[in-house]
């Protein structure tokens, strides 16, 4: 009880805190809208007009992925800048429930993304938010925020060990919207991509939003299939993050001095 | 005797590499074999120049770093291998203006890490208010931390740091940067700390601060304790000696440097004091060297010259010019 209790308070103060960081709200709204204003025109300009809404979805769920890569990349190296990392690790916690909250607040101020597409395409648009299955909608979005940000850790953990982790962010955002389906289905990528594609909490987090918006199948397998995938990147990450610590004490590389 | 921190032998070395077509290894011993007993309610100061291994040493005991030889326990836990019972037994306060959540709240910064330090739910009201009592910034708690002046940040770090009622507590140069009204009032706040029990590992570079706060004083160079002792104890490495001040105004090195081979010298430095420097001459007690330092002064513009007995300062400085360091220096 006490530790879903951290959870929840540090995820939200971590919320309040990005989102009080006026370049990285306008960040957050600003590049979704071109997104998705570009996935408008494609999607009229092509023989699927009627999919506008899957647009706006599709073009929210790119920017909760942005978020999470972007801020769980960043996670541990924007603590360190702001000198609480050590702080922190001083906490008698394990290291991934100190973590885990920050990557969950990057999928949740993902979400402001979502609503600004959603509410950008009514407005400038006119696409009517008209979801087929809108319990399902409801509960598939905050679930997919929630394996994000689990996912989130995994990366977090990992981008520690590599010294460039900001060159890796640039290079894995678009590659992994594309093959998770995020915009346009994964059946018309190469055949290739579907084993990978098939194995990130992403493209399942995608298909089960998708499915609740267009009705076009079942939601909970979807979810659930995102959840396990979300789970096990989790404890995946919560492994490498007690490394992560241990090696960061023994390098000297928790504070910036 | 019980002991709140004792360390044998403890080392750190930095390992860096630099470039990369032809890389080159660079390794730094910033601590070369401490050993420490510092005992439960005790105040204890850890001293030194720049660079001395003060940080490192209070990293090393509060699990931030791992040392790279030696040991260390803390309340009579392994600070390697027994890292969170140690953690839940200390607190840590840096100096300067890092280590908050600036676009939050005072108040939210506190629940948060009363939260991560597994501070009982019911119980968090209560203690932050009384901490923010105890720091004076009752009224300003609601406050984003970004509009605070340095000297709140302090009080509120040190909040933070007493959440959860540490046994022991490591202050890393607190007053670092602190105005002087500020720092009077953190001292006092220590020493209250200090009278209810906890034990705390203070280092500073102030030395009227150390001198004022602490029981014993360990005076750290090159990674080495060169002195350890009451601050009267340590004063006696300046017996024997005079010391006269003059004030000035455009002094060279080279004067310096001439200053500080007359005979009978022992140390000779110059600080700068507002719009004046203070040059500080250390000599045997039986030679007066303040004619012969006014005529190699001829020519700069002097104001208030002094001779006085030997004060903790000048022991440390004492200490720390016999050290490998400082000789070197």
């Amino acid at each position: 009880m006490s530790v879903l209790r951290l959870i929840g308070r540090a995820t939200l103060l971590h919320v309040k805190q990005l989102s009080r960081s006026q370049f990285e709200i306008a960040t957050a709204l600003f590049v979704p809208l071109v997104q998705a204003t570009l996935a408008v025109y494609l999607f009229r300009a092509g023989t699927e007009p009627h999919r506008l809404l899957e647009a706006a979805v599709g073009a929210g769920m790119m920017a909760v992925w942005s978020s999470v890569l972007f801020g769980s990349g960043g996670a541990i190296q924007n603590q360190r800048w702001q000198g609480t990392l050590e702080m922190l690790m001083l906490a008698p916690r394990p290291p991934a429930l100190l973590v885990f909250p920050i990557t969950l607040a990057t999928a949740v101020t993902g979400t402001y993304a979502m609503i600004a597409t959603l509410l950008w395409g009514g407005l400038v648009y006119r696409i009517p938010l008209d979801v087929a299955d809108p319990l399902a909608f409801a509960v598939s979005v905050p679930a997919a925020i929630l394996g994000l940000g689990m996912f989130g850790l995994l990366l977090a953990s990992t981008f520690v060990l590599l010294p460039n982790a900001n060159a890796i962010n640039n290079t894995l955002e678009y590659p992994i919207w594309l093959v998770s389906g995020m915009l346009v289905p994964i059946t018309v990528l190469p055949g290739w991509t579907g084993p990978v594609g098939a194995v990130l909490p992403t493209t399942w987090a995608s298909r089960a939003v998708r499915e609740s918006v267009t009705g076009s199948g079942p939601v909970w397998p979807s979810l659930g299939v995102c959840l396990a995938l979300s789970l096990g990147c989790l404890v995946a990450g919560a492994l490498v993050m007690s490394y992560v610590e241990r090696r960061a004490r023994a390098n000297a590389t928790l504070a910036l001095a | 005797m019980a002991l709140a921190i004792e360390a044998r032998d403890l080392r750190r070395t930095y390992r860096t590499r630099t470039g990369w077509l032809n890389p080159r290894r660079l390794e730094l011993d910033a601590v070369r074999g401490v050993d420490l007993d510092v005992r439960r309610g005790e105040l204890f100061g850890l001293l030194g120049p720049n660079g001395a291994g003060k940080t490192t040493t209070i990293k090393m005991l509060n699990t931030l770093l791992i040392p790279t030889s030696g040991s260390a326990r803390v309340c009579g836990f392994d600070v390697v291998s027994q890292t969170r019972e140690v953690r839940r037994r200390i607190g840590y306060v840096f100096g300067g203006d890092r280590g908050l959540y600036d676009r939050l709240s005072a108040l939210d910064n506190l629940r948060y890490f009363a939260e991560l330090y597994g501070v009982p739910a019911a119980r968090q009201k209560r203690r932050i208010g009384e901490l923010l009592e105890l720091v004076g910034l009752t009224g300003r708690e609601r406050e984003r931390v970004e509009g605070y002046s340095r000297g709140m940040r302090q009080r509120l770090h040190i909040a933070r740091g007493l959440l959860h009622e540490p046994e022991v507590l490591f202050l890393d140069e607190p007053s670092i940067g602190v105005d002087p009204v500020a720092a009077r009032e953190l001292r006092n706040t220590v020493a209250g700390l200090a009278a209810t029990g906890t034990t705390v590992l203070l280092t500073t570079h102030y030395m009227a601060e150390a001198e004022e706060l602490c029981d014993r004083i360990a005076v750290i160079a090159g990674g080495e304790i060169q002195a350890l002792g009451t601050p009267d104890e340590l004063k006696h490495h300046a017996e024997g000696r005079r010391v006269l001040e003059v004030q000035a105004f455009g002094v060279s090195d080279a004067q310096l440097a001439r200053i500080d081979g007359l005979p009978g010298v022992r140390e000779a430095s110059v600080d700068v004091v507002g719009t004046a420097q203070l040059v500080t001459v250390q000599s045997d007690a039986t030679v007066d060297v303040q004619a012969d330092v006014l005529r190699l002064l001829d020519g700069v513009r002097l104001g208030r010259v002094t001779a006085r007995q030997p004060t903790l300062e000048d022991a440390y400085v004492a200490i720390v010019g016999r050290s490998p360091v400082g000789a070197a220096a």
